[in-house]
C-alpha cells in the first residue's frame, strides 16, 4: 500500500516544518492570552449592567460567534492593506486574538455567573470595591473553575490555526504543504503533519482530562 | 448606631418591605425573627447597602446608607456581616480569608493582618486550622471563621443573617457560644435568627416581622411574656412547641 | 475609511468574467453549496455520532474502546487537514482501479469529499455530546430500566436516549453551528461555496474587498440566526415539565 511512498523527504524538511510549528504555537499562545484578557473585559462589560456598554459587548461577541473564522481571516487580511503594511503572520495574530476574545468571553461570563451571589455580598460586606471584589474574589474562582473549558477552547484554537493557510501565513500545515510541493511529495508530508497534529492535540486533550479530575477534587 | 426609618422596598411590583422603622443603640443586641419570606433577611441586607431601598432612610453611625453620595465600601468596612451560607472565599486559606479585607481594604501590612487574624482565630477556636481551606472545615467551624473574618475589620457593629440555619443541629451551639461572648462584651448586634434561646439569653429587644412589615418591636421580656399581635403569638407557639 | 478605496455597490449586478450570471447569482449559488455541504455533513455526523456516543457508554470494555478510538481519531487533527487527507491521501491508498476512478471519473468528487470529511470530523464531536448527555443522567435511571425487565438496548431506547437527547439540544445546536461555519474549508479543494466565491470575487472585481465579503458574511449571520431559532423551537417542543435543562 505504501509502496510508492517516499518518506525520506521528511528529514530535509524538518527545519522548515519546525519553523511552521513554532508559528502555530506562537499564534495559539498569543490568541489565548490576548483572548482571555480581552474576553474577560468583554464579560465584565456584559455583566456590568451598563446598557450601552453591555449591548456593545454582546453585539461584538454575537457577531464574532456567527461568522466563520475563515471569513474573519479574509476580512482582516484583505482590508488591512488599505491602512497599513502587514504580513500574513501579523494579520493572523491580530485576527485570532480578536476572534478568540469572543469565545473566551462567553466562557468567562459563564464562570463568573457560576459563582454564588453570596460571594459578592460577602466581599462587599467587608468593604471591598467592585474592582477589588472582581480581582480578589470572583475572577480567581471563575478562572479556576473554568480552566478545563478554557483549555478545551485552546484545543480548538490550536486546530483552527491551520486556517491561516487561506492567507498564506506559514504555519505547521502550510510549511508541510510547501515542502510537499517542493519535493513533489504532498501525500507523505500530509501524513507526517497529521501525526504531529495528532500527537499534540491528543496530549492536550489528555491534559484537559487530567485538569478536569483535579479541579473536581478541589471542589 | 443603626436607624431604620420608614423603609419600603419593591422587587418590580412586588413589595418586600413596607414602612419598616426601628433602631439599634450602641451596645444593644436586637434579634429579628419571623416566618420565612417575611422580609427579615432583606431588611438586614439593606442596613449595609447590599440591597437598595426605594423609600425611607437607613442611617448607620451617622451616615445615610441609601444616599448616592455615600462611600459604601468605606461604610461596610466597619460594619461586620455574617451570612447564612458562610461565604468564605473557597480559593483562599482560612488565614488568607481573614487577611484579605485587612490588607486590601484597611491597608494593613501583611504581618499585622496575619497577627490580628491569628488572634481572632484563636478566639473562635480555629487557630490550628489556619492554613486549611474552607472546604476542609465543618459548617460550624466555617461559620466561626466567618465571624472572625468580620471581626478582623474591627467593626463598630455586627449584622448576622440567619447564621445558624444552614448548620447541622450539633454545630449550632458552637456558633451561638461565640455570638453570646460577643454580645456580653458589649458589641452592637442585629441578628436575624430563629434561635429563641439565644434571644432569651442575650437580646435586649426582639423585632418580629411578617409580610414585609415590622409587626412587633418590644423589649425581650415583653415579647416572650405577652406579645401583642396574634401573628407573633402564633409564630412563637409554633417555634417553641418542639 | 482609507482614502484609496473606491466603493462600487453596483458590482453585484455586473456579470462575472467567465459566464453570463451576475455576481449576486454567483453568491447565491455559493450559499446553496454551503448549505448543502453543512446539511449533508450534519446528517452523517448526527447518525454516526449518536451511535458512537452511545457505544461509549455501553458496559462492555471492547465496544466502549472502539467508540473511544473513533472519537480520538477524528477530533485530534484539524478539519482542513482531514479534508486534504481525504482528498489527496486516501485515493492513493485505494486499490489501483478504484484509485484511478476516484482520481479521474468520480462525479462531484470535491463535494462528496468535503461532506465526508466534515461529517466524520463533526461525528466525533457529536459523539462526545451524546456520551456526556447519557452520563449526566442519574445512575438510577439505567437501574430502573433494567429493573423493569428491559434489555440494555430497550433501556437505551426507552429510558436513557430520550432524556439524553433533550438535555443535549443546546450543545448539539452549537455543534451544528460549528459544522456550518467549518464548511468554509471546502473552498480549499475547490467547492464553489461562500468562502470560495468571496475570494474569487475579490480577485475578479479587482479588489472590491468590502462588497465581496459583506454579502457572504451577512448570509452566514442570517443562517446562524435561523438555525438558532429553529433549535430553540425544537427545544421548547421537547421540553419535559419539571426538568430544568442546562442553558
Amino acid at each position: 500500500m505504501f509502496n510508492n511512498f517516499d518518506f525520506s523527504v521528511i528529514l530535509p524538511s524538518l527545519p522548515y516544518i519546525w519553523e511552521g510549528l513554532m508559528f502555530s504555537f506562537r499564534l495559539t499562545v498569543t490568541a489565548m492570552l490576548g483572548g482571555i484578557i480581552i474576553g474577560t473585559l468583554l464579560a465584565l462589560a456584559r455583566l456590568s449592567g451598563g446598557k450601552t456598554l453591555g449591548f456593545a459587548a454582546k453585539t461584538y461577541v454575537d457577531l464574532m460567534r456567527s461568522v466563520p473564522l475563515l471569513m474573519m481571516i479574509l476580512w482582516f487580511f484583505l482590508l488591512a492593506p488599505f491602512f497599513i503594511k502587514i504580513t500574513p503572520e501579523t494579520s493572523a495574530l491580530i485576527t485570532f486574538t480578536l476572534f478568540q476574545a469572543a469565545f473566551y468571553s462567553e466562557i468567562m461570563r459563564a464562570g463568573i455567573q457560576s459563582i454564588p451571589r453570596g460571594q459578592i455580598n460577602a466581599s462587599f460586606a467587608i468593604g471591598m470595591t467592585y474592582w477589588q471584589t472582581m480581582g480578589y474574589v470572583i475572577l480567581p474562582q471563575a478562572f479556576r473553575n473554568m480552566i478545563p473549558v478554557l483549555l478545551t477552547q485552546t484545543f480548538i484554537l490550536f486546530q483552527d490555526t491551520s486556517l491561516v493557510y487561506a492567507i498564506g501565513a506559514t504555519d505547521l500545515l502550510k510549511a508541510a504543504d510547501n515542502t510537499g510541493k517542493l519535493y513533489g511529495r504532498t501525500v507523505e508530508m500530509l501524513i507526517f503533519v497529521s501525526l504531529i497534529y495528532f500527537v499534540i492535540c491528543f496530549s492536550l486533550s489528555m491534559f484537559v482530562k487530567y485538569m478536569n479530575k483535579r479541579i473536581a477534587i478541589i471542589r | 448606631m443603626i436607624q431604620i426609618q420608614n423603609v419600603s422596598k419593591w422587587y418590580g411590583n412586588f413589595q418586600v418591605l413596607t414602612d419598616c422603622s426601628t433602631h439599634i443603640a450602641k451596645g444593644e443586641v436586637v434579634v429579628v425573627c419571623g416566618p420565612s419570606g417575611s422580609g427579615k433577611s432583606t431588611l438586614i441586607k439593606c442596613v449595609n447597602g447590599l440591597e437598595p431601598v426605594q423609600q425611607g432612610k437607613i442611617i448607620v453611625n451617622g451616615t445615610q446608607v441609601n444616599d448616592p453620595a455615600t462611600d459604601l465600601p468605606k461604610l461596610r468596612s466597619h460594619v461586620g456581616m455574617v451570612f447564612q451560607h458562610f461565604e468564605l472565599f473557597p480559593h483562599m486559606s482560612i488565614i488568607q480569608n481573614l487577611a484579605i479585607g485587612q490588607t486590601k481594604v484597611l491597608g494593613r501590612s501583611a504581618d499585622e493582618a496575619h497577627e490580628r487574624g491569628m488572634k481572632l482565630l484563636d478566639r473562635v477556636g480555629i487557630k490550628m486550622h489556619a492554613n486549611k481551606f474552607p472546604g476542609e472545615l465543618s459548617g460550624g467551624q466555617q461559620q466561626r471563621v466567618a465571624i472572625a473574618r468580620a471581626l478582623s475589620m474591627d467593626p463598630i457593629c455586627m449584622l448576622f443573617d440567619e447564621p445558624t440555619s444552614a448548620l447541622d443541629p450539633e454545630m449550632i451551639s458552637e456558633v451561638l457560644d461565640v455570638m453570646v461572648d460577643l454580645a456580653n462584651e458589649g458589641m452592637t448586634m442585629m441578628v436575624v435568627t430563629h434561635e429563641m434561646g439565644f434571644a432569651r439569653k442575650v437580646a435586649h429587644r426582639v423585632v418580629f416581622m411578617d409580610h414585609g412589615q415590622i409587626v412587633e418591636d418590644a423589649p425581650k421580656e415583653d415579647f416572650f411574656g405577652k406579645p401583642h399581635s396574634d401573628r407573633a403569638q402564633q409564630f412563637l407557639s409554633k417555634i417553641l412547641n418542639h | 475609511m482609507a482614502l484609496n478605496y473606491k466603493w462600487n455597490w453596483g458590482v453585484f449586478f455586473e456579470t462575472i468574467p467567465s459566464g453570463d450570471v451576475t455576481y449576486l447569482t454567483w453568491i447565491l449559488h455559493g450559499l446553496g453549496w454551503t448549505v448543502a455541504i453543512s446539511l449533508c455533513a450534519w446528517v452523517i455526523a448526527l447518525a454516526l455520532g449518536s451511535i458512537i456516543g452511545t457505544l461509549r457508554t455501553v458496559p462492555h470494555r471492547g465496544i466502549a474502546l472502539i467508540g473511544h478510538a473513533w472519537v480520538e481519531f477524528f477530533r485530534n487533527v484539524p478539519i482542513l487537514l482531514q479534508l486534504f487527507i481525504w482528498f489527496f491521501v486516501v485515493p492513493e491508498l485505494l486499490p489501483r482501479d478504484l484509485s484511478m476512478w476516484v482520481k479521474q471519473d468520480m462525479p462531484a468528487k470535491e463535494f462528496i469529499t468535503a461532506v465526508l470529511a466534515l461529517g466524520l470530523f463533526t461525528s466525533a464531536r457529536v459523539a462526545e455530546q451524546v456520551r456526556a448527555g447519557i452520563q449526566s443522567l442519574s445512575r438510577g435511571q439505567r437501574s430502573a430500566g433494567l429493573a423493569l425487565g428491559f434489555t440494555q438496548a430497550q433501556t437505551y431506547r426507552y429510558v436513557l436516549l430520550p432524556m439524553a437527547f433533550r438535555i443535549i439540544i443546546p450543545p448539539l445546536t452549537s455543534e451544528f453551528m460549528n459544522a456550518f461555519k467549518n464548511s468554509g474549508v471546502a473552498y480549499a479543494v475547490g467547492v464553489w461555496e461562500l468562502v470560495f466565491v468571496s475570494r474569487q470575487m475579490v480577485e475578479e472585481t479587482g479588489g472590491q474587498v468590502i462588497e465581496s465579503l459583506i454579502v457572504p458574511t451577512v448570509l452566514y449571520i442570517i443562517c446562524s440566526y435561523a438555525a438558532n431559532l429553529l433549535m430553540s423551537v425544537i427545544e421548547r417542543r421537547s421540553h419535559v415539565p419539571g426538568f430544568i435543562v442546562a442553558k
